[in-house]
């Protein structure tokens, strides 16, 4: 299906064994983020989330096959479905679903909430609630690692609708020019919020096809299988941090739910959601496992594992204060104030 | 002492700061190779080399998202918007990203930028290449805003701006780019929010900005050998932090208040300072306090148009003349 003539086909021109400690991993990082969102799905239902929150669930091969392939010090720049991506670098479960439910112990103590996560001591320099904002951010991000000879790559997530923004044309052709360490990641889910990427869009592949204007190779991934992701996303990150420029992939993966909380999805064809569901990364990641030889029993220890960090998360996150009065008015400048006159 | 120019002392507070912090990096649309298209940054590319100084695409988004990234990751960027006007396409960096990031992550990150541009009218470019948007920039919570009006504050107050912590976003004036005057030799550092008096008078305070500073002086100095009416005049500065301790300090000695401003006049910067002298100083106030700016309209090219529409010596000084003789 990814094999098109026109893109690089994925994985073809290796033959690297991915060690079971990094498949693994992978599997953890699925399987956490997994649960956490259906906890935090369960959460929004008892409304002790507010707001809005944007689930990834089907689409955790992406994340938990990219960070795999990122150095602990590198970047990452994510979107406001951002929940796997701050699991897969390894935000600890609790101040995230703290944050969910706005308290004190959350992240960010409750001023960013589900759209805005970040944590810049695990390279999550922001979930990016204007599509398409961060990938220009993560243009300085790099720039600033090549400028400091850090060696650090930056990644940025970014869905098929931010590619029908200006931003993402001004970021391509500025990181090409520059020759920056970024890698541009595609999760394309198949759907701009509510309707369907390929009705508002003039090319078939909405990252890939638009790649090669900019002197980028092509990248088209079966984003559903972790291994393929991967393996693809090494190849470039090492070429970014070997000061081989940056390059952009196309991951195409699919939300099993909704836009956002409010949105039964109910404008997609049956057929198509059914097709999907067969095709859900975990499940199939967990039955590739066990046929390469892992045991059943060590992949239900990691599930049992993760079901009491899940619910130990959720539990300090119900028992955490509201965020104190005073935090009304911290942080708008370094000072930590917000005063703005003598 | 030297003779500067304006337009000169924008690239010597950028070099000032780049020789000094290595960290510093200066990028924006024909900026390097051709030294700012008002010739205002010649020398820093000869200077500081392409990787401390760079051209970038006509991609105002990419210049600002650039800028941003570079300074949550350990650079003090400095980025140009070579018209105030264009910030208009980039936006949501301004106003969503750079000034909201600290806020929403609750001090975890820290935007350590300028971004400096033309601003204003006087030069008959027209609607959209001609206005003053500092108010744009002040009514949002995480940006500071700078406004010099003379070539040692152009110096001054960058070094400040780069050296603050915070987004600062710093307007220079292009009708004052042929401006001159002696400034200092050697390293000038001011400070942010700190307005200055630049005239002493007992009559009236008059609160200006940028090119509205030599014009509020021009016509105090009318005001007072026409009419001997004496005229404090308060240079602002700075927008945000805005130094109210001066200009109320100056208001409670004359009892009156003008406001002199190059903006269209709905929700003005003169607006605000007028709302906050009368909740706070209500007491030593003798008369209305009164507000001068351009009509509420998009900027006319012509010449006798747009030197209506801006506030000129002449107006200021009927303006302040007719409100005193009430």
């Amino acid at each position: 299906m990814f094999t098109d003539a026109t893109h690089t086909p994925a994985g073809t021109d290796d033959d690297e064994a991915i060690s079971t400690e990094i498949a693994l991993a992978m599997y953890r990082t699925m399987s956490t983020a997994r649960k956490f969102e259906k906890r935090a799905y369960d959460l929004f239902l008892q409304n002790l989330v507010k707001g809005t929150t944007h689930l990834g669930i089907g689409q955790e091969a992406v994340a938990a096959g990219v960070a795999a392939a990122m150095r602990k010090d590198d970047y990452s720049f994510i979107t406001y479905r951002g929940h796997n991506h701050l699991i897969a670098r390894g935000t600890p479960l609790p101040p995230l679903m703290a944050e969910l439910l706005g308290r004190d112990n959350g992240l960010m103590h409750g001023k960013g909430g589900s759209m805005h996560l970040i944590d810049v001591e695990r390279g999550i320099l922001g979930s990016y609630a204007i599509i398409g904002a961060q990938l220009v951010i993560a243009n300085g991000a790099a720039w600033s690692a090549q400028y400091r000879g850090s060696g650090q790559v930056t990644v940025c997530f970014f869905g098929d609708g931010a590619t029908n923004i200006g931003a993402f044309h001004e970021a391509l052709n500025f990181a090409v020019i520059w020759k920056l360490p970024v890698v541009f990641v595609c999760e394309n889910n198949l759907y701009m919020e509510y309707t369907r990427i390929d009705g508002v869009t003039a090319v078939a592949h909405p990252a890939a096809d638009r790649a090669s204007a900019y002197n980028l190779p092509s990248i088209l991934i079966d984003g559903n299988d972790p291994d393929e992701v991967y393996l693809t996303a090494k190849r470039a990150v090492d070429q970014a941090r070997a000061g081989g420029g940056p390059s952009l992939i196309e991951a195409v993966t699919y939300r099993h739910g909704g836009h956002s909380r409010a949105d039964p999805a109910k404008y997609r064809d049956p057929e198509e959601v059914r097709d999907w569901l067969t095709r859900d990364p975990l499940p199939a990641y967990r039955s590739r496992l066990v046929a390469s030889g892992v045991r059943e029993a060590v992949l239900d220890a990691i599930d049992a594992e993760i079901i009491t960090q899940v619910d130990e998360a959720t539990e300090q996150a119900k028992a955490g204060a509201w965020p104190r009065p005073e935090r009304l008015h911290t942080n708008v400048w370094s000072d930590g104030g917000a005063t703005w006159r003598n | 002492m030297t003779l500067l120019t304006y337009r000169s002392a924008v690239a010597r507070g950028i070099a000032q700061e780049m020789r000094r912090d290595p960290n510093v990096v200066f990028f924006g649309e024909d900026v390097a190779a051709a030294g700012g298209v008002f010739k205002t940054t010649v020398g820093l590319l000869e200077e500081f080399g392409p990787d401390r100084v760079r051209d970038t695409p006509i991609s105002e988004q990419a210049i600002l998202g650039a800028a941003m990234g570079a300074a949550m990751t350990g650079l003090r960027p400095i980025a140009e918007i070579m018209y105030s006007d264009f910030f208009a396409v980039c936006w949501d960096l301004v106003a969503n990203e750079i000034a909201k990031s600290r806020y929403m992550s609750d001090g975890q990150v820290s935007f350590p930028l300028v971004i400096q541009c033309g601003n204003g009218a006087g030069l008959r470019f027209g609607a959209q290449h001609s206005q003053s948007i500092e108010n744009w920039a002040m009514a949002i919570p995480g940006l500071k805003v700078v406004a010099p009006a003379t070539a040692a504050d152009v110096v001054g107050l960058m070094a400040a701006a780069v050296r603050d912590d915070d987004p600062v976003i710093f307007f220079n004036h292009k009708a004052l780019y042929a401006s001159k005057e002696e400034v200092p030799d050697g390293e000038i550092v001011d400070r942010l929010g700190r307005a200055v008096v630049r005239r002493e008078g007992g009559d009236a305070t008059v609160v200006a900005l940028a090119a509205m500073v030599p014009r509020a002086l021009a016509a105090a100095e009318r005001l007072s050998s026409e009419q001997g009416i004496e005229c404090a005049v308060v240079d602002v500065r700075s927008l945000v932090p805005l130094d109210t301790t001066t200009i109320l300090a100056e208001v409670a000695k004359t009892g009156r208040l003008f406001t002199v401003e190059e903006n269209p006049r709905l929700c003005g910067w003169g607006a605000e300072i007028v709302s906050i002298a009368t909740e706070e100083c209500w007491a030593s106030l003798t008369g209305a306090p009164v507000r001068i700016t351009t009509p509420h309209i998009p900027l006319p090219s012509a010449d006798s148009l747009e030197d209506l529409a801006i506030p000129s010596v002449d107006r200021i000084v009927d303006t302040v003349s007719t409100a005193l003789s009430r």
